[in-house]
């Protein structure tokens, strides 16, 4: 472990007001990490997508919704997991406890829970489930509950074909789920220290607007562009005036503040500054609105004197938002003025990914909050196109393999991070499966 | 004025609720992408400059409640903020560089 002999060259201003760590560097500073270039073989290898599925997506905790889905006895809706080939049912049984099952029926295999298209997500509400095929019937807990001439079968015990049931936890309101015969951390380890001190209250931003992308890239190179502030001044540099600004231009953009917590990890800004410029610095439709691509300008109702507990992490002054990135494949973005964006990035192959986007706010108690909204979420999918377009061409360029070993900047910390993570899963799978 | 698509003092946006007024993000996304510059920048040209006055009139309506003639203002009010876009940044109506990627809003608030 040499230290790397070149040292960042931060301009002064910037070396003042974004300190790094006294190693020098966040890279550094993270006794896990190098500053070697990188390879993106997990990323274009599908061999590397074989064991990523087995020793990442079935060992860790996976978010697959919010409590307020469930909202009643028997609320229930469907889950589809395309990188395991599986689909769960999630459910609030009768004892209000959230359970999930694979969405199969244990007589035939036929898929439990759809409606008129077999690979589309459901919702809704029931006592039981049916099977389309022969009518086998399960209860909210999977219990097997009907056989349709019962007699017919040989030495059947109804107990013996409950509905094969996953790991399921929730924290704040967040639906996990694991798929390993027996997790190795309960939810709340797993998550570790920096992601529980979260104390936000969720259970108030119920006004949900939902986004979903099927995008032809590995899901971590369209991750890594959702956890660095190193692209936007120049990719999506025309779109807003704030970023056109020569600081960003000329200057890039440094991020206040980086943590890793385990495998978790998370990066903070100071955010847009939305309607805090002059005018000249918004489009017209952000001056209407007071809104942009930071949300509403104006904060929400649960915004208080004090940030709620585990946010701002840092304790940085001028504190914009938290991207906080958990391990594997789910984010929450707070923002300052009162609301969060979950993403998730489900792989379904090597090379492609469906990408979910998520926003919630309190209740609009008006027509000018609701339309501070919905310019808020419109401007999200402006930018997230560019991203898509964009990472579609990064995986084709990596796909070339012509150029094999990448340099990651500090302020691409949180992506390098992310391919150590994995490739440490994966390295400590190939190992216990060697001792077997 | 009983069967009036608009309160009486956005009368002269009617000509615009027919192929405005659209009731979900990615019908508003198709439309946009199915439209000319010259047809979204008459829609911004007429709409823009009334959002203001919309706004204050929309606000003194209970949201969870609005008479129909408001909600179709509202709409054309949430077709607005899709077509600003191509208006004030893209001059036209797909974002560049975005190739075959498709990212749709699925669930949305209704009104």
């Amino acid at each position: 472990m040499t230290k790397n002999p070149k040292n960042l060259k931060i301009p002064k201003q910037a070396a003042r007001q974004y300190p790094k760590p006294p190693e020098g560097s966040w890279t550094e500073h993270c006794p896990e990490l190098d500053t070697d270039p990188i390879s993106y073989e997990n990323s274009i290898s599908p061999e590397f997508f074989e064991l990523e599925r087995e020793a990442v997506f079935k060992r860790a905790w996976l978010n697959v919704g919010r409590v307020e889905q469930l909202r009643r006895k028997g609320s229930f809706f469907t889950k589809e997991i395309p990188g395991l080939k599986t689909s769960l049912i999630i459910v609030r049984g009768k004892d209000d406890k959230i359970r999930a099952f694979h969405n199969v029926c244990r007589h035939r295999g036929n898929k439990l829970v759809w409606n008129d298209h077999p690979a589309e997500e459901v919702s809704g509400t029931c006592r039981q489930f049916a099977c389309k095929y022969h009518g086998w019937t399960y209860d909210l807990e999977g219990k097997l509950n009907f056989i349709l001439q019962e007699g017919e079968f040989f030495g059947i015990d109804k107990a013996d074909y409950p509905l094969v049931s996953v790991h399921c936890d929730v924290w704040k309101g967040f639906i996990f789920v694991n798929f390993a015969e027996q997790p190795e951390k309960s939810l709340d380890e797993f998550l570790g220290p920096m992601i529980t001190a979260i104390d936000y209250p969720f259970e108030k931003l119920t006004q949900r607007y939902y986004y979903r992308g099927d995008i032809r890239s590995n899901w971590k190179i369209f991750h890594d562009a959702f956890q660095e502030f190193y692209h936007p001044p120049i990719l999506h540099g025309h779109q807003n005036p704030v970023m056109r600004q020569a600081d960003y231009k000329d200057q890039g953009f440094y991020t206040s503040h980086f943590q890793v917590d385990g495998p978790h990890r998370v990066g903070s800004t100071s955010g847009g500054a939305g309607g805090k410029l002059i005018p000249e610095f918004y489009n017209p439709i952000e001056q209407v609105m007071r809104s942009g691509l930071f949300g509403p300008w104006d904060p929400s109702e649960i915004v208080g004197d004090e940030l709620p507990a585990g946010l701002n992490p840092g304790n940085k002054d001028n504190w914009g938002l938290d991207s906080f990135q958990i391990f594997p494949n789910f984010a929450i973005v707070f923002w300052e003025t009162g609301w969060y964006l979950t993403y998730h990035y489900w792989p379904v192959a090597h090379d492609r990914l469906l990408f979910e986007a998520n926003a919630y706010f309190t209740p609009p108690r008006n027509v000018r909050e609701r339309l501070a909204q919905q310019l808020g979420i419109a401007t999200i999918k402006e930018y997230a196109l560019e991203d898509c377009g964009t990472l579609e061409a990064t995986q084709m360029g990596l796909e070339s393999r012509v150029v094999t070993s990448f340099p990651l900047g500090d302020q691409e910390f949180m992506c390098r991070h992310l391919n150590k993570m994995i490739n440490n899963w994966v390295d400590d799978y190939k190992r216990s499966r060697a001792e077997g | 004025m009983a069967d009036a698509l608009l309160p009486p003092e956005f009368s002269a946006l009617e000509p615009f609720v027919e192929d405005w007024c659209l009731d979900s993000e990615p019908e508003r996304y198709a439309k946009r992408l199915s439209s000319s510059m010259d047809e979204i920048q008459e829609f911004y040209d007429a709409t823009m400059p009334r959002a203001e006055e919309a706004i204050q009139y929309l606000d003194k309506l209970p949201l969870d409640d609005l008479p129909e003639d408001a909600f179709r203002l509202l709409k054309l009010l949430y077709s607005l903020i899709l077509m600003s876009f191509p208006v004030e940044i893209w001059k036209q109506p797909y974002i560049p560089d975005t190739g075959t990627a498709e990212f749709a809003l699925k669930i949305e608030p209704v009104p």
